[in-house]
C-alpha cells in the first residue's frame, strides 16, 4: 500500500509550496486584466461596450477545451500507467472544466442579447460548447455513479477518452449543420486582427484563468487525497 | 508436464490489501484447496488465477510463461465456476451447456458433449427444460456440467458445493478425481468437506502451503 | 469466426425467445413519433418539414433505451465473466453482441420508419434516402451505445446515466442522418452526407468494440 502513496505524499509537499504562488498570481493577473479590459481599453467600434464580455468569455472558452484535454491526458496516464495521482487529477479537473464551460456559455448568452437580439442562437461555437458541457456532466455523473470509487474512476477514464476522440467530430458536425441552417451572418467574436490595447488584457486574463485553474486543481487534489486517506482508515476499522 | 504457479502475488480490492506476498505452485494432476475465513481473499485469489482480476503486483505463470501476456490462451485452458451460475432462463438446459462448449471446441459435437456432461451430474433428464424452471441446486449442476462439456486442464472452483446435495458432491468428487488422473489441475475454495486425494492446502490466514495426504479438507 | 457466430446465434435466440422486449422498443419508437403531431399540431406542412428530424430523434432514443440491456443481463447472471474467460477475444464477443442488438432493434426500427414517415406526411422522395441513412446510421448508434452500456455496468441508476453519456455522442450521426434526407427532399445531392455517415460507421466499427471491451473488463474486475 505504501508504494502507492509515496508519490502523493511528495506531491502534497510540493502542492503546499506552489499553491500560494498560484493564488497570488491569479489575484494580480486577473486584477490587472480586468482593469485593462473593463476600464482602460477602448470600446469596439462595431460592438460597443459589450465587447468587454470577451475578456471573460474567450479565456473561459479556451479553458473549457484545455481542461477537457487535460482530463483526457490524465485519464490516459491513469489507465496505462495506473498512476493514482493522474486519476485524481482527471477527477478533480472535471467540475472546474464544467464551470468554465458554463461561464463561456453564460457570457456568450449575455453577449448575444445586445448583438443578436436574443439570449441564445444556435451558433456553431455556442452549440459545440453546449455539447461539451454535456460531456463534462456525463463524466461527472459516471465518476460518482458507483459505490466503489475506483470503479467510477476507471469507467469515467474510458469515457473521457472516447469523448476526446469525439470532440473534433462533434465540432465538425455542428459546423456543417450550422452552415446548412444559418448562412454565416453572425459577427465573429474574435476577429483575425485584434488591437494591442485589447490583446493585452485578453492575454492577461487567459493566464489568470490558467493560474486560477491550477490553484483550484491543487486544492481539489489535496482534498481528494485526504478523502482517500479517510476512506482507507474506515476500511481498516471494518476489516482490521 | 504443465505447471501453474503464482509468485509474490498482491491483491488490492477497493483500496484494501486483501493478501500480499502469496506464492503457490500446482503441477499437472495436482489439487489446491483454499481455506480461510470470510473476506480472507479466497474468491479474489481464484479470480486472480482466472485473469478476471489483475494482481497489483506479482506474476502468474503457466509453464513459465506469464498468463497476462495472452489472456485468450489462458482463458482457453481454464474453467471458472464462480458465485453465479450463468444459466439463461429462456434457453433449455442443453442449449445453455452446449453454447459454452461451442465457444471452446468450435461448435462441433457440442450438443452430444453437453448431454453426456449433464448425465454425469444426474440431470440428463432435464435436457429440454428451460433454465427458469430449475432450482438453485439444479442450476449449479448445469454450471458444473459446463466445465465437463469442453475439456480444459485447469479448473478454478469457487465454493462449488453450494446448494448441492451429498450425492451430487460425490459425483463432483469423482469428476475431479477423473480430471486429475487425466493430468488436470483443480483449485477449490470450500467450506464444506470434500473427499480429495493428496492435495495441497493454502491457508489464506498466513499464506502457507502444506501438503496433505488422504484426508478431508475443511 | 465460429465463436462470433455462436454468440450471435445465442443472442438472437435469447432475443427471439423474449420477443416482447424487442417489440416494446419498436412500440416506443412509434409512440414517440406519434406524440409529435399532438405537440406541434396536425398542420401537414409543419409535420412534413420536421418529419426526418423527428424520426431520427425517436430512433436515437429507442436505440438508446434498448442498449441498457446489452450487457446488463449477462453481467448479472455471471455470463459476462465466463464470456471474458473464453478463448475468443473479448472485442469479437462484444462485436457479436452489438450485431445481435442491431439485428433485433435497429432493423425493426428501419422497417417501421417509412410507416411513420407516412404518418408525418413526409415527402415521398425522401423515403429511400431515409431508409438508406438509417441503414448506415443505426449501426453506428449501436456501436457507440455499446461503449456506454459497458461503462454503466454495476452503477446506480444505469438507464438515465446511459442517456447522459451517449446522447451527446449521437449528435454527429443525427446531424448527417437528418441532413441526408432533407437534402434529397429539397432537391439536392446527399452523397456527402452518406459518405460521412459511412465514415462514422467505418471509424466506429474497430474503435467502439475495443472501447466497450475495455469497459467490460473494468466492470467485471
Amino acid at each position: 500500500m505504501l508504494h502507492r502513496f509515496a508519490n502523493p505524499t511528495r506531491f502534497l509537499r510540493i502542492a503546499t509550496l506552489v499553491q500560494p504562488w498560484m493564488a497570488w498570481s491569479t489575484i494580480l493577473l486577473a486584477g490587472a486584466g480586468l482593469y485593462l479590459g473593463l476600464l482602460s481599453s477602448p470600446a469596439d467600434y462595431q460592438q460597443g461596450e459589450s465587447v468587454r464580455i470577451m475578456y471573460v468569455h474567450v479565456p473561459a472558452a479556451w479553458m473549457a477545451m484545455f481542461c477537457y484535454t487535460g482530463m483526457a491526458v490524465s485519464a490516459g496516464v491513469g489507465l496505462i500507467w495506473k498512476h493514482p495521482l493522474a486519476d485524481i487529477a482527471a477527477k478533480a479537473t472535471a467540475p472546474v472544466g464544467a464551470c468554465f464551460t458554463f461561464l463561456a456559455l453564460f457570457t456568450g448568452a449575455l453577449w448575444g442579447k445586445p448583438m443578436w437580439g436574443t439570449w441564445w442562437v444556435w451558433d456553431a461555437r455556442l452549440t459545440s460548447m453546449l455539447v461539451l458541457l454535456f460531456l463534462y456532466l456525463g463524466y461527472i455523473a459516471l465518476a460518482n455513479a458507483f459505490d466503489d470509487p475506483s470503479r467510477g474512476t476507471r469507467a469515467s477514464s474510458i469515457l473521457v477518452l472516447v469523448g476526446f476522440v469525439n470532440v473534433p467530430i462533434i465540432k465538425f458536425s455542428v459546423d456543417w449543420w450550422n452552415t446548412l441552417h444559418q448562412p454565416a451572418s453572425v459577427i465573429k467574436m474574435d476577429g483575425p486582427s485584434i488591437d494591442a490595447s485589447m490583446l493585452w488584457p485578453l492575454l492577461l486574463m487567459a493566464v489568470a484563468f490558467n493560474t486560477y485553474y491550477l490553484w483550484v486543481l491543487l486544492i481539489r487534489i489535496r482534498a481528494e487525497i485526504v478523502a482517500n486517506k479517510i476512506r482507507i482508515l474506515r476500511l481498516k476499522q471494518v476489516h482490521g | 508436464m504443465s505447471v501453474f504457479s503464482g509468485k509474490n502475488l498482491i491483491c488490492v480490492r477497493g483500496e484494501r490489501t486483501v493478501f500480499a506476498g502469496l506464492d503457490f505452485s500446482l503441477e499437472a494432476g495436482g489439487a489446491l484447496v483454499l481455506i480461510g475465513h470470510n473476506g480472507s481473499g479466497k474468491s479474489s485469489l481464484l479470480r486472480l488465477m482466472s485473469g478476471l482480476l489483475k494482481p497489483a503486483s506479482g506474476t502468474l505463470s503457466w509453464d513459465g510463461e506469464e498468463t497476462g501476456e495472452d489472456p485468450e490462451a489462458h482463458g482457453g485452458r481454464l474453467h471458472y465456476v464462480g458465485h453465479h451460475d450463468a444459466v439463461k432462463p429462456v434457453l433449455s438446459v442443453v442449449e445453455n451447456v452446449s453454447f459454452w462448449a461451442s465457444l471452446r471446441n468450435g461448435g462441433a459435437a457440442a450438443n452430444e458433449a453437453a448431454r453426456a456432461a449433464l448425465d454425469a451430474f444426474g440431470i440428463g433428464h432435464l435436457c429440454d427444460v428451460p433454465g427458469r424452471f430449475l432450482s438453485a441446486g439444479q442450476k449449479r449442476r448445469v454450471n458444473l456440467a459446463r466445465i465437463l462439456a469442453a475439456p480444459a486442464p485447469l479448473w478454478l472452483l469457487d465454493e462449488p458445493t453450494t446448494a448441492l446435495d451429498r450425492q451430487t458432491i460425490a459425483a463432483l468428487e469423482a469428476t475431479i478425481a477423473r480430471h486429475r488422473t487425466g493430468g488436470g489441475m483443480v483449485v477449490i475454495s470450500t467450506h464444506s468437506d470434500m473427499e480429495l486425494d493428496a492435495f495441497q492446502v493454502l491457508d489464506l490466514a498466513d499464506y502457507t502451503v502444506r501438503q496433505t495426504g488422504l484426508e478431508q479438507a475443511s | 469466426m465460429s465463436g462470433f457466430m455462436s454468440i450471435l446465434k445465442r443472442d438472437l435466440h435469447l432475443a427471439i425467445r423474449q420477443g416482447m422486449d424487442n417489440m416494446m422498443v419498436v412500440m416506443f419508437f412509434v409512440l414517440a413519433v406519434v406524440l409529435f403531431p399532438f405537440g406541434v399540431g396536425p398542420e401537414p406542412n409543419i409535420l412534413a418539414r420536421i418529419a426526418a428530424g423527428v424520426i431520427w430523434v425517436a430512433a436515437l432514443l429507442a436505440s438508446m433505451l434498448s442498449l441498457e440491456r446489452l450487457f446488463q443481463t449477462d453481467y448479472e447472471d455471471g455470463s459476462l465473466e465466463l464470456l471474458t474467460l473464453s478463448p475468443i477475444a473479448l472485442e469479437v464477443i462484444v462485436l457479436a453482441k452489438i450485431t445481435a442488438h442491431w439485428l433485433t432493434t435497429g432493423l425493426p426500427l428501419i422497417v417501421a420508419a417509412p410507416l411513420l414517415a407516412v404518418l408525418l406526411n413526409m415527402n415521398t422522395e425522401g423515403f429511400p434516402m431515409l431508409i438508406l441513412a438509417l441503414v448506415l446510421g443505426t449501426p453506428s448508434l449501436s456501436l457507440i451505445g455499446a461503449v456506454g452500456a459497458a461503462l454503466i455496468l454495476g452503477s446506480r441508476r444505469g438507464g438515465v446515466l446511459l442517456a447522459l453519456l451517449i446522447l451527446p455522442l449521437y449528435i454527429p450521426v443525427l446531424i448527417f442522418g437528418v441532413s441526408a434526407v432533407d437534402a434529397v427532399i429539397g432537391g439536392f445531392e446527399s452523397k456527402a452526407q452518406l459518405l460521412i455517415l459511412s465514415a462514422f460507421l467505418m471509424g466506429a466499427l474497430p474503435l467502439c468494440p475495443w472501447a466497450a471491451a475495455a469497459g467490460v473488463r473494468q466492470a467485471i474486475e
